[in-house]
């Protein structure tokens, strides 16, 4: 059973002079108890697409469902079935993390002890913390308060507009896990990011720009269509390599990627040694070139090239 | 301070009451380097940061930026380094041309240095034809690398990029190490901080803070050899695991 039915959605803002075309044609699908990603930098329309799926913004041409209500003639039945954690921090700053607990809890006319289970991984990590104010708790603190707060009602779909923004590498690993958990609670989870390697937790993903979808698929499935060999590149001096390999006719593509470059040919065989006495005699050593499997981050480099 | 340092720290410390965010941090700056400055969230950096660029005074410890002292010569360290926050910093309601004019203006660049610079700026980010843009008019990505070239625009010494890259696009965010890679080239010393852990490893050298102390600094191969794992990720990870605080 599909959770949520996106079909060919449109939205332009006005900016300035000329209209901002933030979503274009949108059209997908999210299943029951998926983990489904929307992955793209800021400005490719995520944030517009949460509030249009949530009932806060209408779209200019398409539609769209949740849980098999429309997002405009059923937006009452939606507001109760989903849980909705914006990008940006949204409680109630000067109400403690108790009373903010209990304020959204009265509006779903529920308990924090009704859904205590759902909660409860989340809630002991702030329960320390119960009688602060929302708006003096740290940053980590104040995700995990608005995550219980957008699960309080039990929701049946969850929408989390970047969560891991800003927040290092070791926090957003203990938070992949907490969706995980929620997720086997039988909750659909959209969830967006800016973060590419995070696309391989999920089990879906959109890759997005500028109002686009380019992509969909799952990780796995990406990464086998990217289209040719990839080679990783290291040696003594990065930054000439990089220069070489950039001017070199061979080359399709060259970029970064922490220690290595990662570099496409144009050629389908490459004479791997007399391309690393070449760049040698340029001046770069100990080179090595090794095949290696293509990342998220690589397969989205390629569409934006397309 | 010894030839060729551009930045030296010892024992740099800061209390806020009983709190110690930043607890006697020591550490040496190479001219030219690249310098990623690492940590958890609340790990201190942001603190350590502040008092480096002159704007937050030190509880103990002693620090030297670009050959200035940080307790007697702030005010000259605030003019021989840049600044760019993950926050796009430029004014959205200005042009290029005038950010260029108001930014040089406080640094005090003359009116012809001010625009043999700007000339300069749009011709390197192919911009020529966008000099009188209002600024929010412009895609995010070029937003980003217009912010780093104003922060540049007084040829500082040292450029500070506190999560430069912050929601831009892959591409985007390579270009923009190009830019950094130049920078370096040209002798500028980059101190910058990412959550970004490939980005750490085009870094020369990387500190990773815990709990207000720099638990290790090195190369980043060094340190994915010292801790034996594969990439600066792992690194990271290991560390930021043992902290005690988190961002509170």
């Amino acid at each position: 059973m599909e959770s949520i039915q996106v079909d060919h959605v449109d939205k332009s803002f006005q900016s300035g002079k000329s209209p901002v075309e933030a979503l274009k044609n949108i059209t997908f699908n999210v299943k029951q108890g998926e983990l489904f990603g929307l992955i793209g930098p800021d400005g490719a329309g995520k944030t517009t697409l949460f509030r249009i799926l949530t009932t806060l913004m209408l779209a200019d041409k398409g539609d769209a469902w949740v849980d098999g209500y429309h997002v405009v003639k059923d937006y009452e039945q939606i507001r109760k079935r989903v849980g909705y954690m914006p990008g940006r921090f949204s409680l109630y700053q000067d109400l403690t993390v108790e009373e903010n607990l209990s304020f959204f809890a009265t509006l779903f006319n529920t308990t924090l002890e009704e859904n205590y289970e759902l909660v409860k991984d989340i809630y002991v990590q702030i329960e320390p913390f119960k009688k602060r104010r929302a708006g003096a708790l740290s940053g980590g603190m104040k995700q995990k308060l608005a995550l219980s707060c957008a699960l309080i009602h039990r929701p049946s779909v969850l929408f989390l507009d970047e969560p891991t923004t800003g927040v290092d590498a070791v926090s957003r690993q203990e938070f992949w896990q907490l969706l995980r958990g929620l997720q086997k609670q039988g909750i659909t989870i959209l969830v967006s990011t800016p973060y590419m390697d995070e696309a391989s937790l999920c089990d879906r993903v959109a890759l997005m720009q500028n109002g686009s979808i380019m992509k969909i698929d799952s990780p796995g499935g990406i990464i086998s269509q990217f289209q040719k060999p990839l080679w990783a590149v290291q040696g003594d001096n990065m930054y000439q390599l990089m220069h070489d390999l950039r001017h070199d006719s061979r080359v399709d593509t060259c970029y970064p990627f922490g220690q290595y470059h990662h570099v496409t040919f144009n050629e389908s065989t490459i004479d791997i040694e007399s391309l690393k006495k070449e760049f040698q005699q340029k001046g770069v050593h100990s080179i090595t070139i090794d095949r290696t499997e293509p990342t998220i981050e690589d397969c989205f480099m390629e569409l934006m090239n397309q | 301070m010894k030839e060729g340092t551009s930045i030296s720290v010892s024992k740099l410390t800061k209390r806020f009451g009983h709190f110690t965010a930043v607890d006697a941090i020591s550490f040496d700056v190479k001219e030219g380097e690249i310098f990623g400055f690492l940590g958890a969230n609340g790990a201190g950096k942001t603190t350590a940061m502040r008092m480096l660029c002159g704007l937050s005074m030190p509880t103990s410890g002693e620090a030297t930026v670009a050959g200035y002292d940080l307790y007697k010569q702030s005010e000259k360290i605030k003019k021989s380094i840049g600044y760019m926050s993950q926050k796009f910093s430029l004014y959205e309601d200005l042009t290029i041309k005038e950010n260029n004019r108001f930014y040089g203006g406080i640094y005090g660049l003359s009116d012809k240095q001010i625009n043999e610079k700007t000339e300069f700026m749009l011709h390197h980010l192919h911009l020529e034809d966008q000099a009188n843009t209002l600024v929010k008019e412009l895609p995010l990505g070029w937003k980003q690398k217009l912010s780093f070239s104003v922060s540049m625009i007084h040829d500082p010494k040292i450029v500070f990029l506190d999560e430069p890259t912050g929601g831009v696009d892959p591409l985007t965010r390579r270009e923009f190490w190009t830019m950094i890679y130049e920078a370096a080239h040209r002798g500028t010393t980059v101190f910058v901080t990412t959550h970004y852990m490939d980005e750490a490893e085009y870094c020369d050298r990387v500190s990773i803070m815990v709990d207000g102390k720099i638990e290790a600094l090195d190369t980043p191969s060094a340190l994915t050899r010292q801790f034996k794992v594969q990439g600066m990720a792992d690194v990271f990870v290991q560390l930021a695991r043992k902290a005690k605080r988190s961002d509170n």
